[in-house]
């Protein structure tokens, strides 16, 4: 590893935290206008014009708020559990392309931060690690509440990845590799996987919302049943950590799936170049998952359950099965 | 050796108990985003199922029964509007029914009709915010808007009429505070023609909606017995298949010569309980619009100078009314000695008044017979067994107002 | 060597943290960071695939799972006293025993000898290239080279593995359906 490399390596870790931290601000405010014009009114439009400022208002606000920490927690845990939630959510983007390689300065930039050849395994396994902070903030918070959020959490996790994952496989089975440069790639020389998979892509959106916690799917901080769930007892920024994981989550899955399902930063013309396009892709779904939350009730926990393990898991498994077939027989 | 009570055991919904180690004793309120209030909850969880759910309430007491006995009958209904404060006008009209029928008078017939169609319109008000709520519990946040906006308009002709959005005290012992202003039937009449438009729009949010009905069917079923047993009355009795509505078994202001349905179900579940409040809207809507078109002219408030202020103009040129109204405004009327107890059909079930007189302005007592409170009970047999996500929804379908709950 | 000598460091720590924390959070918590070394140490041996299989399930599935059944029955601190009585010194002398057995099988000949028989990971991936195309240019990911072992060589072994998993599956469905009537 050359001097250049670890400068290009630290200028692109640099440049996409600062990109999700910008793009978790403006989802709050994107989301907050969508669904005031869902219901009815206009959304925050006070601050600076058209309400752009108000995720800066929002941030001092919570900059500003007290860090209260209850009597009876578990300090190192209860410390560490928002640190864990963005720590893997932010490292999670790591290895999602935005685009082709590109020559900037006279040097060959791929437009991506790595290229695991087991890309797709790593945002799983970050992902499922994000858990942790969850669980841990409910266990550690010393609140029945968060407890059961915590506990919630967890349930929902492990269900979910498994019908996740293998909602996946067609398309690894079809591109050949797990990486997602490769798979891109793929898109670009045939069809975009949407096409090839659909089953798999409605699995894969739903298991998405129900890992990154968002309505329908939001029971972990279901404030009706749990006040707030695994994060009660948080207070100013250390809230504010894990409200950005969450949303940093949203862009992760959002991006994963228009790579895997969309063709990635290509586009059907090339009006924009690569980054644009897998933005608007990216900014398609997650106008959906704002649309769903304004229009959909909470699922019950059991409910839940059922959904993952006697519809979503039999599913991802009949188009694994499905996408075998196909695949022998057009050989 | 005590024998442990099984565990693992299915519970009434069906939902098992998974993993269950010691009971979890938690407790939800007085301050809780879904307790509609101040109610407390305390609660015996296993895992998520709820196995004792115990109301605790008190923490809204304003001692207006004892209140009340220390005001003249006229200033006491501005205490009625401070219970149920989502259907003020409802609880006025039982006061001053109870009022009127220890004095022994009627309200004059322009007043009696504006008092159907000011029940019926709060009835709406209350359904819409029954509506909103209920929907917020379960998570879908957009439906309460929309009552919201629709709620809005009623409250805009509560004030036009009374000054006041939320507590009106507008219908009095003997008939109305005023007459209802000039262009308010028309407002009111536009309102209730685009009204049932409106209730199509909330439906399309929630009946046929796949998650809303699997977490509204069969939660929180009463049987019939259980449910007369625990003496509940309103929409969620007859969700349970009973078609009890006083309008129609002991009419009051006339509702026997309006045409309109008891809307009644069987199933005694959260859902029934929706589709009869959406019902009941409509058959308020229809109600609403017969009085407007029926509405006679005349006066709104009773003649009988003992009991009604005399006009402003005859204090100049009156000797008697100046008399009557110094009477009336510094002790009030008395009615004779006696007891009465006078119910009507509120948006929340049967609100009663019942009244002692003993001749003088003040009454001897007053007890309400207030339908959120006796509504509140069902709430343990209905949610026991089920989860905690259950109780939420089950809370929302009984409609409990805090404030008519801690008199 | 360094990293190597880090993570080694790292995980033994977290190993005995693991043993002796009080808290049984805390011991799953410990537990995971040693799967991370793990993890690692997979990856400076070229095998990113063990590395990541090894997070999403250890760390991700199972030790999820752990830490659910922890806190929903919330044990808190472990009683003191031991159940088996005499566990601790008899656990120090097989510990021991182990120690002494392993260092003696290290000094024998025979197992030096077949020590290197364990070629590294990316001489494995060599090898199994060699036996597909005939040559070891073309590179393969560590994905393919186990999925062609798995299905080639040790394609028994591995469908035993899938049928026992599968019984092990069908007896917890039967077990929950037997609790649930």
């Amino acid at each position: 590893m050359t001097g250049g490399d670890i400068i290009e390596a630290v200028v692109k870790s640099l440049i996409i935290i600062v990109a999700l931290l910008t793009a978790f601000a403006y989802m709050t405010l994107y989301e907050r206008r969508i669904l005031g014009r869902m219901q009815l009114r206009s959304g925050p439009n006070r601050v600076g014009p058209a309400g752009l400022l108000q995720p800066v208002a929002d941030g001092v606000k919570l900059a500003f708020k007290q860090a209260i920490t209850p009597r009876g927690v578990d300090k190192p845990l209860y410390l560490l559990a928002p640190a864990i939630s963005v720590v893997t959510a932010l490292s999670a983007f790591a290895v999602i392309p935005v685009g082709p390689t590109y020559n900037i300065f006279g040097r060959a930039i791929p437009f991506h931060l790595a290229d695991f050849n087991v890309g797709l395994l790593f945002v799983l396994a970050m992902g499922s690690l994000g858990a942790y902070g969850i669980v841990l903030a409910g266990y550690a918070s010393n609140n029945k509440y968060s407890l059961l959020g915590g506990l919630r959490a967890a349930a929902q996790l492990i269900s979910y990845e498994l019908a996740l994952g293998l909602s996946l496989v067609g398309i690894l089975m079809i591109s050949g590799s797990l990486s997602l440069t490769a798979i891109v790639e793929g898109q670009a020389r045939g069809l975009w996987y949407i096409l090839v998979q659909p089953l798999a892509f409605v699995i894969y959106l739903i298991s998405a919302i129900a890992e990154t916690n968002r309505a329908p799917f939001d029971l972990v901080e279901a404030e009706q049943e749990l006040v707030g769930g695994y994060h009660t007892e948080y207070t100013g920024l250390r809230f504010a950590l894990f409200f950005m994981a969450e949303y940093i989550n949203m862009v992760t899955v959002s991006a994963l799936a228009a790579t895997l399902f969309l063709g990635g930063w290509h586009g059907p013309f090339d009006l924009l170049s690569g980054p644009w396009w897998l933005l608007a892709k990216i900014i398609l779904i997650l106008t959906l998952y704002v649309v769903l939350r304004a229009t959909l009730p909470r699922l019950r926990y059991d409910q839940l359950m059922r959904l993952g393990w006697h519809w979503l898991l039999p599913l991802a498994l009949l188009n694994v099965v499905l996408t075998a077939i196909g695949i022998t027989l057009l050989q | 050796m005590a024998i442990a009570p099984p565990r693992g055991d299915t519970a009434a919904n069906g939902t098992q108990v998974i993993l269950s180690g010691d009971s979890m004793t938690i407790n939800m309120g007085p301050q809780h985003p879904s307790t509609h209030g101040v109610l407390r909850l305390v609660l015996d969880l296993e895992g998520e199922t709820v196995t004792r759910c115990e109301p605790v309430i008190g923490y809204l007491h304003t001692g207006f029964e004892k209140t009340y006995e220390e005001k003249t009958y006229l200033q006491g209904v501005v205490l009625t509007d401070r219970m149920d404060y989502l259907a003020p006008l409802s609880n006025n009209l039982g006061y001053a029914l109870a009022i009127e029928r220890l004095l022994g008078i009627e309200a004059p017939p322009r007043a009696t009709v504006i008092r159907v169609l000011l029940a019926e319109l709060t009835r709406i008000n209350n359904h819409l915010v029954w509506l909103g709520t209920q929907a917020l519990d379960l998570g879908a946040m957009s439906a309460f808007f929309y009552c919201f906006r629709e709620r809005e308009v009623l409250l805009d002709l509560f004030e036009m009429m009374s000054g006041a959005r939320l507590m009106t005290s507008f219908i009095r012992p003997g008939g109305l505070m005023a007459d209802l202003p000039d262009g308010w039937i028309e407002r009111a009449e536009s309102f209730l023609r685009e009204f049932p438009g409106h209730i199509v729009e909330y439906e399309s949010l929630l009946t046929e909606n796949e998650i809303f009905k699997e977490r509204t069917i069969g939660i929180g079923i009463l049987s019939p017995e259980q449910a007369q047993a625990l003496d509940l009355t309103g929409p969620s009795l007859r969700a349970c298949g009973i078609p009890w509505d006083l309008r129609k078994l002991a009419p009051y202001c006339g509702y026997e010569t309006y045409d309109f349905a008891v809307p009644t179900l069987t199933g005694g579940d959260v859902y029934d309980r929706y589709l009869i409040r959406m019902a009941e809207m409509r058959e308020s809507t229809k109600i609403a619009l017969q009085a407007i078109d029926r509405l006679p002219t005349g006066p709104v408030m009773t003649a009988d100078r003992k009991i009604a202020i005399p006009p402003r103009a005859e204090l100049a040129t009156s000797m008697e009314a100046l008399i009557h109204h110094f009477k009336l405004v510094s002790e009030g009327f008395k009615p004779p000695e006696g007891e009465v107890y006078t119910c009507i059909e509120s948006p929340k079930g049967e609100i009663g008044f019942y009244l002692v007189s003993d001749g003088t302005g003040k009454p001897y007592r007053c007890h309400v017979r207030a339908p959120s409170f006796i509504n509140l009970q069902s709430l343990p047999p209905m949610s026991v067994g089920g989860l905690v996500a259950d109780l939420v929804a089950i809370i929302g379908s009984i409609d409990p107002v805090l404030g008519e709950v801690d008199r | 060597m360094f990293l190597f000598l880090l993570l080694a460091v790292v995980a033994v720590a977290a190993s005995i943290a693991m043993i002796t924390a009080r808290n049984s959070i805390h011991s799953a918590l410990f537990l995971v960071v040693d799967f991370f070394c793990l993890a690692v140490l997979y990856l400076t041996l070229n095998a990113e695939f063990l590395a990541a299989v090894q997070i999403v399930v250890y760390a991700g599935a199972i030790m999820v799972l752990f830490l659910f059944v922890i806190t929903l029955l919330n044990p808190g601190n472990e009683e003191t006293d031991d159940r088996l009585r005499g566990q601790r010194p008899l656990a120090v002398a097989l510990g021991l025993a182990l120690l002494v057995e392993v260092a003696l099988l290290l000094r024998t000949q025979a197992i030096r000898d077949r020590l290197g028989d364990f070629p590294p990971a990316t001489s494995f991936f060599e090898q199994v290239q060699t036996r597909i195309n005939g040559t070891p240019t073309a590179p393969i990911g560590n994905v393919q080279a186990i999925g062609i072992e798995l299905f080639t060589t040790y394609v028994l072994p591995f469908e035993v593995v899938s049928i026992v998993l599968l019984l092990a599956v069908i007896g917890a469905v039967v077990l929950a359906k037997r609790q649930l009537r």
